[in-house]
């Protein structure tokens, strides 16, 4: 390698690392001062924590009553993101493989509607949803979300059952194999590296989703990020507990994104470029 | 007999979710669109009102300044969201060892939701940034950027370039690994500097990530509420206020659900109009392979 191109090298990882540095500094900044007492935080917020206290995790823990938001957020997401994967994968199958003009402009359709921003139709949502949300906030929710997550979700297995040949289809309707047998046991199976797409693309939305559940839910049933918006509200002059908050927002899903960095990345590009 | 069958798959197959679709989007949707043009209060219409509840939103002096800080949001974040990714994904696209662990870092603010993000801004803003000015007699940072709107306005932009640039950066990476090999080796025998072979070859032929981008961060524009509402809650005075939030005090702080619908068609019209004529430009830029 020549000196110039080496040195091109070198530049290139100065900036990259000096990047890297600056996109998660926000995030030490928070766990450093969680650690911290009120009086040190004050003094200096870039300095290590002279001496460490975990009172702040534990008032945090309690006032935003962290493992009633976190079950509302994994129950939600959960059955939200299940359910969209089953409704728009047979949805997305039965679109693909019906050559008629309704089916062409179904799916029309449902493209359109991706750009549809919600808060055009927030208000008479609202209005109109307002004694099923009264019933069961949680159950609305998670309808709601089955309704505005199946554009894409079915947009994207669409394309995938295109490329997946129709002689399988014909092969098990042969054998005498129903169209749901055929489908669950056959072509669901192919269809894995969609599946995880599309499961990353709406488990982020959904578990990070702000507005909606604003508008939807109550008390007992508060999100992660609604429970830590509304405690930050109230407790941001504790500088310490409020940070202590928001790293028991923050670690869940970094520790899951670590665990599936390979699918985030791979679902998240597949999902865009699509 | 054939057509008994046919209803009987559409039933199983398309019917549940086309229901809830209808129900959640097409019906709301519609609605939205008629009540505008009634007298509607959020329970009753008594009476037609023709163009009333649109002529009142124009005459708000509130939804211009939204307009007017909105459209310089989107473009501003447009542009700067686009120049750092792509800057990004050529990092993480080049020789370096550690390209793997950079990407890593780079995509971290997007998997944590905007409202927590504004909140962590909010603090780093106003109480970090302020101490250390006070301290180390920083003009700029004495006083929080957040307490003035111009100043506001670039804390928005950070917090936004920072959240979706990782984002952005995995698109391009798409269309960055998707250039033949073969190509880039012609260009590098025929004696192109990287800069030419950048221009010249590699941005040409992956236009289409370009298009799917910029889409993404001209919608994301027009939509962000998360950031706005947390960071700087619409304030000093609601001159902070994106259309998402302004629409949302309009109709829920205010009551005001005929001219907060008709500000949501309007936002809904100007985003299709955008969002069409950014497409249809990108997409001439494409070169067929």
């Amino acid at each position: 390698m020549n000196t110039r191109a080496r040195w091109g090298k070198r530049v290139t990882f100065g900036v990259g690392a000096t990047l890297a540095f600056a996109y998660v500094f926000p995030f030490f900044l928070v766990f450093v001062n969680s650690l911290k007492l009120k009086s040190d935080i004050l003094a200096n917020p870039l300095a290590l924590p002279v001496q460490i206290t975990w009172d702040n995790f534990q008032q945090a823990f309690i006032k935003m009553n962290f493992f009633r938001s976190l079950t509302n957020s994994l129950i939600i997401t959960v059955f939200s993101v299940s359910l969209l994967i089953i409704v728009s994968s047979m949805l997305a199958y039965y679109l693909a493989r019906t050559k008629t003009k309704p089916a062409k402009y179904v799916f029309l359709i449902l493209v359109a509607s991706m750009i549809v921003p919600f808060q055009a139709l927030m208000i008479p949502f609202i209005a109109r949803f307002a004694p099923f949300v009264s019933w069961n906030n949680r159950a609305a929710l998670i309808f709601f979300y089955i309704g505005f997550g199946t554009a894409l979700s079915t947009f994207l297995y669409h394309g995938f059952i295109t490329n997946i040949p129709t002689e399988i289809d014909e092969a098990a309707s042969i054998d005498g194999a129903s169209d749901m047998v055929a489908f669950w046991k056959i072509i669901f199976p192919m269809m894995r590296p969609i599946t995880a797409t599309v499961a990353i693309i709406n488990a982020l939305w959904i578990w990070n989703d702000f507005l909606l559940p604003r508008l939807v839910l109550t008390e007992e049933t508060q999100t992660l990020p609604l429970s830590t918006y509304l405690f930050y509200g109230m407790y941001s002059i504790e500088y310490g507990q409020a940070m202590a908050g928001l790293a028991l927002a923050v670690i869940p899903i970094v520790i899951f994104y670590l665990i599936l960095q390979k699918q985030f990345i791979s679902g998240i590009s597949q999902g865009a470029v699509k | 007999m054939a057509s008994a069958r046919a209803t009987k798959k559409f039933v199983k197959f398309a019917g549940l979710p086309l229901a809830i679709f209808s129900v959640v989007l097409v019906v709301p949707f519609v609605n939205g669109f008629y009540y505008t043009f009634t007298d509607w209060d959020g329970f009753k219409i008594t009476k037609f009102v023709g163009l009333t509840n649109y002529a009142d939103s124009f005459a708000d002096p509130k939804f211009w300044t939204t307009l007017r800080f909105t459209a310089l949001f989107v473009v501003v974040s447009l542009i700067l969201v686009n120049v750092v990714a792509f800057g990004l994904a050529l990092i993480v696209t080049s020789k370096l060892r550690s390209r793997n662990i950079l990407r890593t870092f780079f995509f971290v603010p997007n998997l944590i939701g905007g409202v927590v993000l504004g909140v962590i801004w909010q603090f780093i803003f106003n109480s970090a940034i302020v101490t250390l000015a006070n301290k180390y007699d920083w003009e700029l940072f004495k006083q929080s950027w957040l307490q003035d709107t111009n100043k506001a306005f670039w804390a928005l932009i950070i917090v936004t370039v920072w959240q979706s640039s990782g984002y952005m950066m995995i698109v391009y990476i798409t269309g960055l690994v998707s250039i033949e090999g073969d190509v880039l080796e012609a260009s590098q025998i025929d004696g192109a500097s990287p800069l030419r072979t950048l221009f010249s070859i590699k941005i040409p032929l992956m236009a289409q990530a370009f298009t799917i981008a910029l889409f993404l961060t001209l919608r994301g524009g027009f939509m962000a509420y998360d950031v706005n509402v947390a960071l700087t809650g619409g304030g000093p005075f609601r001159t902070t206020e994106l259309i998402s939030l302004h629409i949302f005090q309009d109709a829920f702080s205010e009551g005001d659900f005929g001219t907060g619908q008709s500000k949501a068609v309007i936002m809904f019209i100007v985003v299709a109009l955008a969002a069409l004529v950014q497409v249809s430009v990108s997409k001439r830029y494409e070169v067929q392979r």
